[in-house]
């Protein structure tokens, strides 16, 4: 029982009732870091989230958006999605909080407070789409391992912080750098010390573009706890599992990152399609970099019953790295298609915004459906697309319920 | 009668070789359970033993606190009251929460590969007797549904909408 070195027995035993079971390397866990379900706070209140968003999961904390309640250009914290894979840091402690850059790649490791950070470099502001990788797992067949998101785990906040790409200029990196992986403050679920919930990054292009931040602020305040305070790595366009949260150090690489959650099936998909339920060997699951082309219909809220044969509706549509240059509508499943106002994004990597007044010819049920096309002339399918181990990158068709009386 | 100082001797000697016997066998003993233990460190193929009935059980064992059960559901877990439900309370809820468990449906091949990506992976121990109860509880009670390429909208709230 000498593991239990750092809590005493009592404490633990104490601990363990209130969560309502056993805190698994509970002894190691590193001191300050106790597990958040301790405060056995109700997750909406804990994190000011709207009580209608959907909790998944509260032990890691996953919860999800409905679709209305997307409807604002900048996401508010209220309702923008959770994603967590460990244990959320108890105490953040932002007067000694630094960032490490070493790795294979750096002339020589170095390390930045908070404020040399936000002094030294200059600030920059993105709106920067973020959507989980599994976003819509919940409509593959057969089901695919994992939390069951369906429409909401994406959004666009707008996040403030100083450019990656200047941080590595300023460290120094050498020419065979090929990736950049992150390390967090978060511990993992079992409470190893050792190991890391989550451990992900990007290729070093994407490492120094332009919009890929270490952001300190989201909406213009402090970054909400549970998205990452006090450091953010934001990487717009892509799952959002690369934007590491409560970040302390990046290292860059000269292999792509092989930490956790970069192996196996992690946002990964079969590097060639496969059947439905089909068996992939890692070997040959590729890593997921820029999401696909996807819209969401934000208003009306689906189960509209309406009197007038008229309804204006909108939404957002995005294409990770690519702009969305086409957005359709079709009350007839996608036997005609009739095509949306759509607004640039303000900057790269943002949603963009889509509208339309749609005409029904006559009473009765109706689903109106939305297509993005992007700049690739790529456009969604209204059928969930290739299945894969882990159900990622389901872009299909938004639709919602209308009746016309 | 008293003994004979030589008798008394020879039964020292007999003292002697007893506990020098006794020794020798808790010598044997603990160099076979070493012997075990290089092998097999953390002693796997006693943890269903272990798991089940001994007070020296598995330490990151979750407890099962309550045994409430309503309309056949276990209401502190929500997992569905079946054969097999608290061995998965006990190695399933530690790290996670009971919701990630039931939220997915797979059949045992799948179930397995799950269990064997946990294990290699993110630190969970292996489950001996108990992996097949598990599986199998699992595989009863939470099969899959088949949902096809796109299901119906469905659980729909209307409303009015006014303009
Ligand atoms: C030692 C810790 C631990 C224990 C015990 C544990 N798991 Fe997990 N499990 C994890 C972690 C870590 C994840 C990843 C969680 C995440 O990504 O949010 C996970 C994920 C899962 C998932 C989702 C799989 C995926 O690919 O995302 C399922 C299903 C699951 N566990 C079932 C079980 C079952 C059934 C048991 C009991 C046999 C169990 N777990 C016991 C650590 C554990």
């Amino acid at each position: 029982m000498n593991r239990r070195k750092f809590i005493s027995k009592t404490v633990l035993a104490s601990m363990a009732s209130a969560l309502g079971m056993d805190i698994v390397f509970g002894s190691r866990l590193p001191k300050g870091l106790l597990p958040l379900g301790l405060s056995k706070q109700d997750p909406f209140e804990l994190f000011s989230k709207d009580k209608d968003m959907i909790l998944l999961n509260d032990r890691p904390y996953n919860m999800e958006a409905r679709p209305h309640q997307l409807d604002d250009d900048i996401t508010p914290n209220e309702y923008i999605f959770v994603r967590n894979n460990g244990l959320i840091p108890n105490e953040v402690d932002v007067e000694n909080w630094t960032l490490s850059i070493d790795g294979e790649s750096v002339i020589s490791p170095k390390t930045y407070t908070l404020s040399e950070l936000k002094t030294r470099f200059t600030s920059h502001s993105y709106q920067l789409t973020l959507e989980c990788g599994g976003n819509g797992r919940s409509e593959f067949d057969p089901p695919p391992k994992g939390n069951q998101w369906s429409l909401g785990a994406v959004y666009c906040a707008k996040w403030t912080g100083v450019r990656l790409k200047d941080i590595l200029e300023d460290v120094g990196i050498k020419s065979d750098a090929v990736y950049i992986g992150y390390h967090a403050a978060d511990s993992h679920l079992s409470g190893d010390p050792t190991k890391e919930a989550i451990s992900r990054g990007v290729p070093i292009s994407k490492a120094m573009m332009e919009e890929t931040l270490i952001a300190y602020q989201m909406n213009d305040q402090d970054i909400p706890l549970v998205h990452g305070y006090p450091l953010r790595l934001v990487a717009g366009g892509w799952p959002a599992s690369a934007s590491g949260k409560w970040l302390e150090r990046i290292s860059v690489r000269n292999i792509v990152h092989d930490g956790e959650k970069m192996g196996g099936t992690s946002y990964r998909v079969p590097c060639s399609p496969v059947a439905p339920g089909e068996s992939v060997a890692d070997e040959n699951m590729c890593i997921i970099e820029s999401m696909p082309v996807k819209s969401l219909i934000t208003y009306p809220k689906t189960g509209a019953m309406i009197s007038d044969k008229k309804l204006s509706i909108r939404g957002h549509t995005w294409a990770g790295e690519n702009s969305v240059i086409k957005m359709e509508y079709s009350i007839d499943f996608g036997s005609t298609w009739k095509e949306c106002d759509l607004k640039k994004a303000p900057n790269r990597l943002a949603w963009q915004r889509f509208s339309a007044e749609v005409e029904f010819p006559q009473e009765g049920y109706y689903e109106v459906w939305a297509k993005a096309t992007d700049s690739d002339g790529v456009s969604q399918p209204m059928l969930v697309p290739g299945w894969n181990p882990k159900g990622y990158l389901n872009n299909a068709c938004h639709r919602i319920a209308v009746k016309v009386s | 009668m008293k003994s004979s100082p030589k008798k008394e001797f020879s039964n020292q000697l007999d003292l002697i070789n007893g506990l020098i016997l006794s020794i020798f066998v808790v010598l044997l003993l603990f160099l076979g359970v070493l012997g075990y233990a290089i092998f097999d460190p953390s002693f796997s193929r006693f943890s269903g033993f272990f798991n089940a009935d001994s007070d020296e059980k598995n330490e990151f064992l979750a407890e099962v606190e309550s045994e409430e059960v309503v309309d056949g559901i276990h209401v502190e877990t929500g997992f569905i009251d079946a054969p097999g439900m608290v061995a998965t309370i006990q190695n399933c809820t530690g790290c996670h929460s009971s919701s990630l468990v039931i939220a997915n449906r797979m059949n045992e091949e799948r179930w397995i590969e799950t269990i064997r990506w946990m294990q290699e992976t993110q630190n969970l121990w292996d489950l001996g007797e108990n992996e097949k109860v598990i599986v199998d509880y699992l595989v009863t009670n939470y099969p899959p549904k088949k949902i096809g390429r796109r299901a119906n909208l469905e659980n729909i709230e209307w409303y009015e909408l006014e303009d």
